[in-house]
């Protein structure tokens, strides 16, 4: 407990008729990162929100850092970093300006604040743009400054919301590093995104969430296992019946191989991954079969509902449940009958 | 719990208000120097103000006790150059809103009153300049001040004064309607209503009768008179003490009103 940066239990918080937080648990040791992933509408934001303070939960409780977010929000403040999935930086401040001003705000003194703020620009790749005003900046650089504002307290638990949604890869790589550096450091980071890769690139613990509760949770590798492994990815060359190839397989897979049959594709669900690749190609040549492209790869979060929930995102309804909305999509990739 | 990298931020020990109000303070006037549209109500406009109403009105209007239609006219326009400007208030905090600043703002170790009070700190700069603008251009054209400069001054810190209960009405505004278009018709529309039904152009004693009611109570008309009681002489005590209480009231009403919607603002 003394060592948890954020734990959160039960959390609950409505909007309306809209149930955004459904009972939420959480817990992040001090110096880790916890990767919260889910579609667009999960409870991402809100979660996030919660823990830095801008909303208040109807239900549940949340420590960060070891104060009660509802109880003693300015403690909280001043131990928090915020980047939320807006870049909110001044466009009429210079990218020095704005960071040099955050950190006025958290008590810096002037000096202190200009020199964290030269820091953190040369970190992030800003330094050349820093005396520029931020309205000159492209949606990446004024995201990266976003993220710099977040940093300049040095805070020990830091909350990023969806923080590379819209920057370019080399971006991208540049904010990873700045992440490991910072939890090599001791910073705890709470991160949300869209995208497994970057759950499994930088959390040490990844929690899904979809409708406002937690569908599954634990480590990468253990939530790979229990989302059948990697995906085998199967071309059909046009002519051939892609249901010849899943049957060739299926003997493989930890689960059934989906097959969209009108795009000559199909998706086996593999334990193995690499190792498993010499015996495809033996199967493949005894039974005759072609393959027009052959990929391994990690599931997508698509499928990792598939795999947790037996439905794919934003289908599960836990308030109403046999809604009409199940049969309202037609899903791209039918289920082989068997 | 206390980690390495927390080192930063001195923990424990309270942010200083101050400090915080005057970093807010000064990333507004930078935006008022630098966004075109803001430095255009802060001197092209008030300076139109003085010349279009002046010329546009002195030859149709007779002001009681004035040789000069703009030594009446003066305090009038100053109130709504004030109440324009303050419309922008509004639109800036709305912006804040949609762009996350606040967001940002409120998850800082700062009160919630400092965002506000620096933004107001900020405006009450801008009308420091904006009535002084108004004076000298004013003065080009005849104006005079004729009770004084212990009155003069008092004229100035009055509509200085008038311009905060407008900044923090704004304020209020911008937080209640969110988005920046709606709150700077919100802003401007009592204004506008306001004036045309205050003494700023025309004696309330020349209005109909139904309406002479209402323009005795209007804030502008109240505040107006004052000022110009302040610039023209005459009995002071009575307007002075009106014009202060309408602006305590304003203010004791949408401070409040500014701070709790600060509280619960959010982006989405």
């Amino acid at each position: 407990m003394a060592d948890a940066a954020i734990v959160v239990e039960g959390l609950g918080k409505r909007f309306g008729p809209v149930l955004a937080l459904d009972g939420v648990d959480l817990q992040l040791p001090a110096g880790s990162v916890l990767g919260l992933l889910g579609p667009n509408g999960a409870g991402k934001t809100t979660t996030v929100r919660i823990l830095a303070t801008l909303l208040k939960p109807d239900r549940g409780r949340a420590r960060v850092a070891g104060f009660d977010v509802a109880e003693d929000p300015q403690a909280v403040r001043r131990r928090i970093g915020l980047s939320g999935q807006y870049a909110a930086v001044d466009p009429f401040l210079t990218g020095t300006e704005n960071l040099v001003m955050i950190g006025r705000l958290y008590g810096l003194a002037r000096r202190q604040a200009r020199q964290r703020a030269g820091e953190l620009t040369e970190r992030l790749g800003l330094a050349g743009a820093a005396g520029r005003l931020v309205r000159t900046y492209s949606g990446g650089m004024r995201r990266r400054l976003d993220v710099a504002a977040s940093l300049l307290a040095a805070p020990p638990v830091l909350f990023l919301d969806e923080p590379t949604t819209g920057l370019d890869p080399r971006g991208r790589l540049a904010l990873w590093q700045v992440l490991s550096d910072l939890t090599a450091q001791g910073t705890s980071v709470l991160l949300t995104t869209q995208y497994i890769e970057e759950a499994e690139r930088l959390a040490g613990t990844i929690v899904i969430i979809d409708h406002g509760q937690v569908i599954a949770s634990g480590t990468p590798g253990q939530l790979r296992a229990r989302a059948g492994g990697d995906r085998l990815d199967l071309q059909s060359p046009p002519g051939q019946d892609p249901r010849q190839l899943a049957a060739a397989l299926a003997a493989l897979g930890t689960g059934e191989p989906a097959i969209d049959e009108e795009a000559g594709r199909v998706v086996l669900p593999v334990a193995d991954g690499p190792g498993i690749l010499p015996e495809v190609a033996g199967r493949l040549a005894a039974a005759g079969l072609q393959v027009s492209g052959l990929a391994l790869r990690r599931p997508t979060l698509e499928e990792a509902f598939l795999a947790f929930t037996g439905q794919p995102p934003g289908r599960i309804q836990p308030e109403a449940s046999g809604s009409p909305a199940a049969g309202a999509q037609p899903a791209r990739t039918a289920r082989s009958p068997r | 719990m206390t980690t390495a990298a927390g080192t930063a931020v001195p923990l424990g020990r309270h942010v200083a208000t101050v400090a915080s109000i005057a970093t807010i303070t000064g990333r507004n006037l930078r935006r008022l120097l630098r966004v075109p549209t803001l430095l255009v109500f802060a001197t092209v406009q008030p300076v139109l103000f003085v010349l279009l109403f002046t010329y546009a009105f002195s030859g149709a209007i007779h002001a009681p006790g004035t040789a000069r239609y703009i030594d009446y006219l003066l305090p009038g326009i100053v109130v709504l150059a004030i109440g324009f400007g303050a419309s922008q208030t509004g639109v800036a905090i709305a912006e804040d809103l949609t762009t996350g600043m606040i967001d940002r703002f409120r998850s800082l170790p700062i009160t919630a009153a400092a965002v506000l009070a620096g933004r107001v700190a900020a405006d009450a700069l801008r009308n420091l300049f904006v009535v002084g603008l108004m004076i000298a251009a004013g003065a080009a054209i005849g104006f005079r001040f004729h009770a004084g400069p212990a009155a003069a001054l008092a004229a100035v810190a009055l509509a200085v004064a008038a311009g905060l209960a407008f900044s923090w009405l704004n304020l209020a505004l911008g937080l209640a309607v969110r988005d920046p278009e709606s709150a700077g018709l919100a802003g401007l529309f009592p204004v506008i209503i306001l004036f045309f039904t205050s003494s700023a152009l025309v004696p309330v004693a020349t209005m109909p009768g139904w309406l002479q009611a209402f323009a005795k109570a209007n804030p502008i008309t109240v505040i107006t008179d004052a000022l110009r009681v302040l610039c023209l002489g005459g009995p002071t005590i009575r307007p002075a003490i009106e014009a202060t209480a309408w602006i305590a009231a304003l203010l004791a009403v949408t401070v409040p009103a500014a701070i709790t919607g600060y509280r619960h603002a959010t982006s989405t």
